[in-house]
């Protein structure tokens, strides 16, 4: 298999405009998710009984396999964008919840009766002292969901919103490896970059958690 | 709506749709065989790299980042590209399921390993027992339940890709998936996944219910 390297120069604009498009799919779909996710695990937190039917159904979901999902769809969505978005969403959701309700769990039962007896409201203890708290799981969620959406638009190329995926399509049909060795390399530095960044993000929202390593394992140790 | 389920139904309980070379059953044993072949494949190829990292606990690096690299690998395009680099086998199927099974099964292993108190390490050592006692009599049975949830991982991914042999001409239930895609043929599509949906379901149930033989008579602490 030989690359035909003067393809990549000549098909800049086709590439970038293929990220872009990769992005518009992928970024939504984790931003709902994370929408749709955070009162599903909020509930199976707080309300025992609903907590496996909220895990189980979000686990099912993750076994159909994508495409079906995209075709299951169609009837509903059309062959637009949201068809591709609200698959991958539901995709994100098994992570998302499931993470999200085990940082929950995570929050120390004191932590959150100390809150209540200095008469925070439940939801504002929620809000200002369990889910803050919570942030490190449900980031680490978040990452997982977003590397996970951005590796799964390329699926969607067959109902023509598959970003980068469409290069695969592109290959494939011509019997051309350059271009799916372009939307490989393409969607793996996307991955990479995208999950840079939320650990950025996460490393501004928790500035209690910063310190070097050092000081955090003596801090845990003397927890401990 | 409702025409769609009912069509759907009559698909699945059709006997004739069961039956022959080309039928559900043969598809289903097509499905489970590149499922099975790979993830075996897989465990073999992840479970001693991930043993030998977490008992030595070099390379942890790697075992963490390696999960992440392989959740963006876009499956699609792995399996396109061995396949426009091999030409027409069945290479490409399992070189891609391999490679999306591979990550999860070292990372979990790893995970596994790590999360073993070093004090029952330590005292392991202190009653003579050598590295390699370590690993099989104490590091391996505690690790046990993170091993085997990644297993169960991997399996439930491969199973509901292998979807993708389709894609490159083979069989399994990707099959009535990408026909029915060709043929416009909604029912054969649904079908198709709901088939792929409960096989993944019933492999994580099996291998569920194979956890809980292994700890069978173990406190529910180390479980």
């Amino acid at each position: 298999m030989t690359l035909e390297w003067g393809w990549f120069p000549d098909h800049a604009d086709e590439m970038a405009r293929l990220t872009a498009d990769h992005l518009a799919t992928a970024v939504p779909a984790v931003v709902l998710g994370l929408l749709i996710a955070l009162p599903l695990a909020v509930l199976a937190h707080r309300v025992r009984p609903l907590r496996g039917v909220i895990l189980g159904a979000s686990n099912i979901l993750y076994t159909i396999p994508s495409l079906a999902f995209f075709v299951l769809l169609l009837p509903v969505t059309g062959l637009t964008r949201t068809t591709a978005i609200v698959g991958l969403t539901a995709y994100t959701l098994v992570v998302l919840v499931r993470n999200t309700v085990e940082g929950l769990d995570a929050v120390p039962a004191k932590v959150r009766e100390a809150s209540r007896a200095m008469g925070t409201r439940p939801l504002r203890t929620l809000l200002t002292v369990e889910l803050p708290l919570a942030l490190p799981v449900i980031m680490a969620g978040v990452r997982v969901a977003t590397v996970m959406s951005i590796s799964l638009v390329s699926v969607a190329s067959y109902i023509g919103y598959g970003g980068l995926g469409q290069l695969f399509t592109d290959g494939f049909q011509r019997n051309f490896p350059t271009p799916v060795v372009a939307g490989v390399a393409l969607t793996l530095l996307l991955a990479l970059v995208a999950d840079a960044l939320l650990v950025t993000v996460q490393w501004l929202c928790t500035p209690w958690r910063r310190g070097t390593s050092r000081q955090r394992t003596f801090m845990r140790r003397k927890a401990a | 709506m409702l025409e769609l389920l009912k069509n759907l139904l009559s698909w699945l309980t059709s006997p004739a749709q069961w039956s022959g070379p080309e039928g559900i059953a043969a598809r289903i044993l097509e499905h489970l065989e590149y499922s099975l072949l790979a993830t075996l494949a897989a465990a073999v190829i992840a479970l001693p790299v991930g043993l030998l990292i977490g008992h030595t606990g070099r390379g942890a690096f790697l075992a963490v980042n390696l999960s992440s690299f392989g959740r963006a690998l876009p499956t699609v395009g792995l399996v396109t590209l061995v396949f426009l680099a091999g030409g027409l086998s069945v290479w490409p199927v399992y070189v891609s399921l391999v490679a999306l099974a591979v990550p999860v099964i070292i990372t979990n292993t790893y995970a596994g390993m790590a999360a073993v108190d070093p004090e029952v390490k330590d005292a392991a050592k202190g009653v003579g027992l050598r590295g390699r006692q370590v690993l099989w009599q104490v590091e391996l049975p505690l690790a046990l339940p993170l091993i085997m949830t990644g297993v169960r991982l991997a399996t439930v991914q491969v199973v509901a890709t292998a979807t993708i042999a389709a894609y490159v001409s083979f069989g399994g239930l990707g099959r009535y998936v990408f026909d029915g895609l060709a043929q416009r043929d909604l029912v054969q599509v649904l079908g198709g996944a709901a088939l792929v949906a409960v096989l993944a379901v019933v492999a994580d149930l099996a291998l569920g219910g194979l956890t809980r033989l292994l700890f069978r008579g173990r406190p529910a602490t180390a479980r």
